[in-house]
This record gives structure tokens, sequence and C-alpha cells, in this order.
């Protein structure tokens, strides 16, 4: 179990599921860069934690929920979470704290864009239930995303296979946490869509002797220059 | 690459910085004069009577704009920057090899090489409209002998010493280099703590830009500007952003100073003769040399070891960032910047 100090965000184990230098690079270096893609995310996050509570449809509707998991050492937030009224826990119906009667909660969690080919959204939503599953005592077999494009609602399933991916994570993040040492970068086509490519540069020179041979030789061709 | 951003000089007395919604608004005698969005901003320098509203500083502070106040000669007074940005283990190391001699004896070989071979560039770049120029040709072949001698690994006490021989070797022909006005702009030596004539006076305004464009970028990457390797501690001394000037003073200050002077964008009467000898400008002139310095912040050119394109605003920032990544080992050397 780890302490309250100890927590690492949820966003990181997206960063780190896309690739390790750029988890590092922001949760261990400090470092972000915004690019438009992120700027966009904010004004999309911001509107998602504007209102307060609302009931729809007899579902209850919460947003900007902040989490935690002890046992994964996670922190963050649910952009939303919808609570059904259910009639009994065996119906997978929980207490809340403040409300009366059983929910079924479901996590909605918003993105600009569209569903993505790797599977880094479906972590978060994941790490976002493990946090969730912990605080309330309850089992969560399903949460979902919205999509800014197109507007639709994608559903994620909780399996096991998810849930193991998820956890090895966490324990990957925090292993290069607590080495305090960066990554090296591999430069792969997804290099071209990181916020980060011009802090990580993936592409400068960096074997042994890289900087050496650069100094030696731009010397050399700076003297090699002849005086009139 | 990283987006150059504008920076704002303030430099008329009286004037108010506030805050308006997402703007930075100034005021003279209460009257709006300027009103600018701040995510056009990297940062606010004033000089002279400017003050600035608490708002406004919180407001920059939470948008990474850095606020800071100069004399009207350009002495740096104070600066506002928000939380420290970065990494304390970057911070560890870069004091950790402060503290190691051949570590830092390596850095600093750098850092003078490539100073020693873009000043030898300057005079190259004059002396060849200058064919016949004995002593300029001179001075160049000195230099040549100086990066000779710092080819191989030597002691930084070694180090300080063919730094400073190189600077008197150049500056000592650095008259040669002015080719216009040649009456009202005369260059003897270096003079700083006052500059004593109008050149002097030009190249301790625009390294006092510059220094300040190098500390910022140093606090942008995560390395704290006071700690140098060439430059010993001094409390009060930003030596590590001294440090980065050494490679960048040739190519980005020295030569717009010549270039303002040659081209004659600035005259002789924008500059006055204090009873102390002391020389100072006058805000026209200051106004100039801002508007070229900025100017010369859009240049694109190809930086030696990144080999990408980049504009010369970003030097500061590209430089600490690979010494940054130096001091975490992901480089096996400080790549300096060294022009062609």
């Amino acid at each position: 179990m780890f302490t309250e100090d100890d927590l690492l965000p949820i966003s990181a184990l997206q960063h780190l599921a896309f690739c390790e230098r750029q988890a590092a690079l922001i949760h261990l270096e400090g470092e972000w860069q915004e690019n438009k893609l992120t700027v966009e995310g904010h004004g999309l996050h911001d509107k998602v934690h504007e209102d307060d509570a609302e009931v729809r449809n007899g579902v209850r509707l919460v947003r900007g929920l902040r989490v935690r998991s002890l046992e994964f050492g996670l922190v963050g937030a649910i952009d939303m979470l919808e609570l059904t009224p259910v009639d009994s826990a065996e119906a997978g119906g929980v207490a809340l704290p403040g409300l009366r009667g059983r929910f079924l909660p479901y996590i909605v969690e918003y993105k600009r864009g569209r569903p993505k080919l790797d599977h880094c959204d479906e972590i978060q939503l994941c790490a976002q239930a493990l946090c969730l599953e912990e605080m309330l005592g309850a089992s969560i077999a399903e949460s979902a995303f919205f999509y800014g494009t197109p507007r639709r609602r994608h559903a994620v399933t909780l399996d096991m296979d998810l849930r193991a991916e998820t956890g090895r994570l966490a324990v990957r993040l925090r292993e290069i946490i607590d080495s305090g040492q960066t990554p090296p970068p591999e430069y792969a086509p997804r290099c071209q869509n990181c916020s980060l490519i011009d802090l990580c540069l993936p592409q400068a020179p960096r074997q042994e002797g890289s900087v050496s041979r650069y100094l030696k030789r731009t010397i050399n061709e700076v003297t090699s220059e002849e005086t009139a | 690459m990283k987006k150059l951003l504008n920076t704002l000089y303030v430099m008329t007395s009286g004037s108010y910085l506030s805050r308006q919604g997402e703007t930075v608004v100034v005021r003279q005698d209460d009257e709006i004069k300027l009103q600018l969005p701040i995510h056009t901003l990297s940062a606010i320098m004033c000089f002279g009577q400017v003050s600035a509203s608490a708002p406004l500083l919180g407001f920059c502070a939470a948008r990474k704009v850095t606020v800071s106040f100069f004399s009207m000669s350009g002495r740096f007074m104070a600066r506002m920057v928000g939380p420290v940005s970065g990494n304390v283990l970057l911070r560890k190391a870069q004091y950790r090899r402060a503290d190691d001699q051949a570590f830092t004896a390596d850095i600093a070989r750098s850092f003078i090489l490539a100073k020693i071979a873009n000043c030898r560039t300057v005079l190259l770049r004059a002396s060849r409209e200058r064919i016949g120029d004995t002593v300029l040709a001179g001075a160049a072949d000195d230099l040549k002998t100086h990066l000779l001698n710092l080819s191989e690994p030597i002691a930084l006490d070694r180090i300080r010493g063919k730094e400073g021989d190189a600077a008197r070797t150049y500056f000592s022909v650095f008259d040669r280099l002015i080719t216009s006005q040649k009456e009202a702009f005369v260059f003897h030596e270096r003079s700083r703590r006052p500059p004593l004539d109008n050149i002097n006076a030009l190249l301790s305004f625009v390294y006092t830009l510059l220094a300040h464009d190098v500390a910022s970028a140093l606090e942008g990457v995560g390395l704290d500007p006071a700690v140098g390797f060439l430059h010993r501690d001094r409390p009060g001394r930003p030596g590590l952003a001294l440090d980065i000037m050494e490679e960048l003073r040739p190519f980005t200050a020295d030569r717009l100073v010549l270039s303002l002077i040659n081209l004659r964008q600035i005259k002789a009467e924008g500059f006055e003769k204090t009873a102390s000898g002391a020389v100072q400008m006058n805000d026209a002139t200051r106004k100039i040399v801002l508007t070229e310095y900025q100017k010369k912040k859009q240049e694109e050119i190809r930086h030696p070891f990144l080999n990408e394109k980049v504009v010369v605003g970003l030097l500061p920032h590209i430089q600490a960032m690979l010494l940054a990544r130096y001091l975490r080992g992901d480089l096996d050397g400080y790549p300096a910047f060294i022009f062609r």
C-alpha cells in the first residue's frame, strides 16, 4: 500500500503507454509543452468541470470527481460519473456519501478528436475505475469515452487483460520515477504527434562521442577558413 | 521548434501596466497606449520608472510570462517568475557537476572554444571586405592558435587564461570592424561599469538583453542560472547565464552592434556623456536597438549540432536545453553553438 504522498498521476500512465521517455519528461523532469491538441483539450475539460451535479432522466451526473488508489499508488480525476439508481446491492448498487439509496457507477471520460488506435485512453479509463472501485468498494465492469469527433459514446469493457496492463504500467511508472532517470529516446512515427518532440529531440545525435566529434569537426571547418 | 513569442519592452517613464481580461494594458498619463493578448508574450521588460499592478504580476506568473525591471541604463534590478520550473534532480546534477573539476573543465572548454571560434568568424567576415588588413588577419591567426591550444582537455584556470587572451586579441582589433561614423564611434577597450564610450554603452545594453534571454531560457528548462561552470559562483551573479552568453555574444550581440553603427541606424546624437564620463543612450536610440534586436531574433539559421532550421531568438533556449541534456547524461558533451 502506498501513502497519499506517494501517489502518481493517472495521466502519467497514458503518457507511459504512449512512450516511456515522454512520461519521464513530463512527470520526472517537469517539462510540458502545450501544443494545439493539448490546448484544445483544456477547453473541453473546462467545460466538463463547469457545472455542478444534475439529474437527467433519473440518472445523476457528477462532474470533476477526484479519485485515488492507495493499492496502485495513483491519483486523478474523473470527468463525469453517471449514477443510475438501483434497488439493491445484488444489482451492483453501491451506497455513496451524501446520497440516499444505491447506485450503479458509470465513468464517462471526454476526449477531443476520434477514438485512437492504441489503448492509451483505455488505460486511463481503467485506472480511474480502479481508483473509484477502491474508494467506493464497488466493482465496475464497464466505462465509456465521449469523443468529440464523431460526437459519440464508446464503451470500454474493463476486462482482466486491461486491468493487468494498467497495473503493470503503474509498477513501471514507479520504477522510472524512483530511478530518477529519463529513458533514452527511440525515434518512431508516433514522435511526430508528440507535443514534446522539441524538448525530447529524438533525432539529435546521441551516440557515444557525438558531441566531441561535432566540436572537432566544426572547429576544423571554422579554422580552415582562411584570412583574407 | 518551440514558438518564439514576443518580448514587450516598456521604456517610457511613468508607464503603468495592468491586467484586463486576457490582455496586458500599458497606460501612460491615464491613456491606454497598448493592449496585448498575454498568449503572444514570453516576457515583459520594464526600464526606468515603470510600475505594474499586483494582479498583472500574478497573471503573468500564471502564464509563464517573466516580468523584469531594469534601471534606465539597463542595469538589472528584479525579475518576477512563477513557480520554479523543471526537475529538482536536474538542478542537483548541475550543482554536483559544478563542483566536479574535470566535468567543469570539459563544459568550460566547450563554451570558450565556441566563443573564440565565433569571435574569429566575426573578424573573418569583416576582413573579407578589408583585404590587406594585416592587423585583422593577424588577430584572426592568433585566435586560431588559441583554438588549437584548446583542442585537448586542459585545466580550468588555463581555460580562463586562454579566454582572457582571446578576448584581449579580439577587442584590440574591434575598432577596425567599424567602417562608418568613425569619428563618433571609436573603440579603445572594453569598459562596463560604467561604459565610457558610445560603443561600450551599446555593447553593454545589448549584452544585458542577451543575458536576460539566456537566464530566462535556463530557468525555463529547469537549470539554475546562478550556478556556472566557467564563471565562479558569486552571489548575485548569473554565472551559468554568463557561461552560455560567451558563445552567443559574438554572433547575436557584437554583430548587431557593428551593423547598427555601420549601417548608420544609430547616430552620435543618440548618446550623451555624463559629468562622470559615463555614456548613456537616449530613449530613441534604445528603441532602435530593441527593435533591431527583436528583428535579429526572427532571423532563421541552421543549428550546427541539431542540423535543423531555427530562429536566432531560440538559440538561448536551445543551448539551455542541450546543456540540460548533457547534465542528465543524455548527451556525451555540451555542443556549444559555433556559427559559420
